[in-house]
This record gives structure tokens, C-alpha cells and sequence, in this order.
């Protein structure tokens, strides 16, 4: 399995009957593909939808039915269109249960920065700030590291996209997670040592005395 | 409201003209409308909406022939004409988180002077804004906007300018609808009365000013 399968992966056994998910560009679209057996979840795309579907077959697309890429999807039965307005009155507002975004940098307390890199890459915000002050949960999934540098810091040299800290950070080392403000190890990945993770790690760790290896 | 030929319709868009254009990366942005804007060469433009799209689609056509010299939205990343300009300085962009970017259009078309959100908080958004209280919970005011035209999208219309929208072609468009001086709507088909339900009108007919076919 590659890397940001596994991630993907990792992250969909976070998923709970029920819950309205908004998932992000990148790996975190991944996710919809490992939805566990017998959970239902609500998949909101933020250009209007809830009950996103599949990547329509080929000729089968819609031109008045994408995603927040602008790529072509499909819609469940039961899904819902509604406009921007009330699309992100349902990110800011409390009701979305998940979120899951890429991340360029999380710091040693879960603070996030993901939109721009000042000089090089400007794309602008989109969604990224209403849906992690809003969603009930961040996950970020992304690579441990970029050109060899840990991309968890101890503080992000990146502008910050919320003061809110993420919840879960799942990499393809590691899953981390933010208690009492600090990141702390959980989980490694399959055939990764925790000193590993350490190793990669720019930001202090927490490493309880008992890590044990993701199950996917 | 008129039905009214795209080519009038775009010729009363002045040089320098505020516009909100609806659509996601193009889907739901009135085509017609702005490849005719291109073919009058209308300059100076400010364009609210929520991205550039891409070089070739949408609101990239107004980008790529330099007709635009502001842009308030909420992502540029896919469009790297935009980003080129703006670093050259062609091109001002204003990036504003895309739930803020609604809401402000929202309030100028419901008549609020602005809106209170917890988004932007703590981070570059909230420099040069008020920040107020409320709960024990710091909120940044975001003050409302709008537009000379408002370039709209819809899927159905009525000859009398009811309008209803389909799947994700919605998104800005009827929130932008009612946060302009002038309304020009592009629908993809043009109904007799009383052929969309009053329940499925998203956007009554009195905010409508002109409508034109789509091609």
C-alpha cells in the first residue's frame, strides 16, 4: 500500500455512522475510498453538496455537478444542493463532525498552517479558516516530512490558518494527537520505530510508554 | 425585468464597473456573458467572486485578456495567470476566507453593514479589522459588499425573471443576486410562467434586471 493510501486509510477508521464529513483536496479525498462496512457517513462537498458520490464514469459527467476542484462527481440518492451561503453557515455553524485537510506545517500544539507560502505560493484561503474553526474535528493528513524537513515544527514559520489546534495529525510515520496542547505520539506506522518518528520529528514529542503500530 | 440580447446587456457595463460573477471554478458562471465582456473589451474591472477558475474557463477568460484590475476572492491557485499578475502588480487580489467572502455579499444584499465571524481570527485576515467580543468569544467584523452588476447563472428561468439553480452550479449565485445595483442573469433554459414552483424559486423575479439565453 503506498503512503497516502495508508494515510487515507487511517484516517476513514476515525469515521462514525452518521457523521457529515468535508473532506479536503489531496490525500484527505482518499478517504471517501475506505469508508468502513456498515458506517454511513455524509460526505459535504463546500462548492454546495452533501452526498457527494464517486468519480462519474466516463461520459457520464455533469457539467453542473463538481467538486471543490471543479472536477466532475456524482450525487447520492438523498443528496441535497444548497448555496454557498448555507454551505458554509453548516462549516462555521457546528455542524460538520470532520474535516480533513493536507497540512504545509502543524506545530508542537496542533496549530495549523496550510494556505500560503509567503512569496512562492499564494493561493488564497478557499475554505481551509472557516472549516477548521468550525468543524468539530481536524484531521490532517499529510507527509511526515518535505525535501527532508519535518513538516511537524515547533512553531510554524508559515502563516497560521486558525488559533484553533487540530485534533489528529495522521502521516505515513506516525498519528499524533494534541492532549493538554501537546503533540503527542499514539501510533506508528507499520515497520516504523518510534525513535523513527522522533528522528523526523522537528517539534518536541510526547511518547507514551506504550506506542502502539496503526491498524489499518 | 427584460429579455434582453447579451450583446446590450454586456454594453451596459461601463469601463472600471464593479461586478460579482457567480461560480465554482466556473461551474455556474453565466459563459455567454463573459465571453461577450471579452469581445467589448471592458477594462478596468473589479471581480468579486469566489475564484479565478483556470486560464480559458470562466472568469479566467477576463484575466487572460488583462480586463480585470482587482479581484475580491477567496482562491486564485488554480488560475497561474492570476497569480503572475498579482505578483507582477497588474492584478490586485484581495483573499478573503470563502465562508467570510459570502457572508459579506450576503449582508450587502440583506441590507446588514457587515458580519461577525470567528473565522480569520488570530491569523494575517484579522490585520486592519475590528475585533468585538461577544460571549466571551472574539469575532472579527467583516463589513458587507456590493456590486455595480451582479453576473448570474441560472438554470431555469421564467419569462418574468424567477430563477431556480441545479446542483452545484448554485454556490454564489443567489446570495450575489440580490447584492447588486443590476442583475443580469444567463439561464440555461427559458420557461413559460408558472413552470418552476414557487417553492423551487431560489431567486424571486423583482431582483432580476435583464435575462439572456444561454447559447
Amino acid at each position: 500500500m503506498d503512503a497516502q493510501a495508508m494515510i487515507a486509510k487511517r484516517i476513514a477508521r476515525e469515521l462514525r455512522d452518521g457523521m457529515l464529513v468535508n473532506l479536503g483536496i489531496g490525500i484527505p479525498t482518499q478517504v471517501a475510498n475506505y469508508v468502513p462496512d456498515g458506517v454511513h457517513v455524509f460526505f459535504q462537498s463546500e462548492n454546495g453538496l452533501i452526498g457527494t458520490g464517486p468519480i462519474p464514469e466516463e461520459g457520464m459527467t455533469q457539467r453542473f455537478l463538481t467538486d471543490a476542484g471543479g472536477r466532475p462527481v456524482t450525487a447520492l440518492p438523498g443528496a441535497c444542493a444548497f448555496d454557498s451561503a448555507m454551505s458554509f453557515g453548516l462549516i462555521r455553524g457546528g455542524h460538520l463532525d470532520m474535516t480533513v485537510l493536507g497540512a504545509l506545517q502543524v506545530d508542537q500544539h496542533g496549530l495549523l498552517a496550510n494556505w500560503m507560502i509567503p512569496g512562492k505560493m499564494v493561493p488564497g484561503m478557499g475554505g481551509a479558516m472557516d472549516l477548521v474553526v468550525g468543524a468539530k474535528r481536524v484531521i490532517i493528513a499529510m507527509q511526515h516530512t518535505a525535501k527532508g524537513k519535518s513538516k511537524i515544527v515547533t512553531k510554524c514559520s508559515l502563516p497560521l490558518t486558525s488559533t484553533r489546534p487540530v485534533d489528529l495529525v495522521v502521516t505515513d510515520l506516525a498519528v499524533i494527537a494534541f492532549p493538554q496542547g501537546r503533540a503527542t505520539l499514539l501510533e506508528t506506522a507499520p515497520g516504523v520505530s518510534v525513535q523513527d518518528v522522533i528522528n523526523a520529528t522537528e517539534a518536541p514529542l510526547t511518547v507514551p510508554a506504550d506506542v502502539p503500530e496503526m491498524t489499518l | 425585468m427584460q429579455c434582453i440580447s447579451v450583446e446590450t446587456a454586456v454594453a451596459m457595463i461601463p469601463d472600471g464597473a464593479s461586478l460579482m460573477i457567480g461560480g465554482f471554478m466556473g461551474v455556474g458562471t453565466p459563459e455567454r456573458v463573459i465571453d461577450e465582456i471579452v469581445r467589448q473589451r471592458k477594462r478596468d474591472l473589479t471581480v468579486i467572486a469566489n475564484d479565478n477558475a483556470t486560464p480559458g474557463v470562466g472568469i479566467g477568460k477576463l484575466v487572460s485578456a488583462g480586463l480585470v484590475r482587482k479581484t475580491i476572492a477567496s482562491h486564485i491557485g488554480l488560475n497561474p495567470e492570476t497569480q503572475q499578475k498579482m505578483i507582477q502588480g497588474s492584478l490586485e487580489v484581495e483573499l478573503v476566507p470563502q465562508g467570510t467572502l459570502v457572508e459579506r455579499i450576503r449582508a450587502g444584499g440583506f441590507g446588514l453593514g457587515g458580519v461577525l465571524t470567528p473565522t480569520g481570527v488570530g491569523t494575517v485576515v484579522e490585520e486592519g479589522k475590528r475585533k468585538i467580543e461577544v460571549g466571551g468569544r472574539e469575532y472579527l467584523l467583516e463589513i458587507a459588499l456590493r456590486a455595480d452588476f451582479a453576473l448570474i447563472q441560472a438554470f431555469l428561468a421564467d419569462y418574468q425573471g424567477n430563477l431556480s439553480y441545479t446542483l452545484t452550479a448554485r454556490n454564489f449565485n443567489p446570495v450575489m443576486a440580490m447584492a447588486a445595483d443590476r442583475v443580469i442573469v444567463e439561464s440555461a433554459h427559458i420557461v413559460p410562467i408558472g413552470v418552476i414552483s414557487p417553492d423551487h424559486i431560489a431567486t424571486p423575479s423583482p431582483l432580476v434586471d435583464y435575462l439572456v439565453g444561454a447559447a
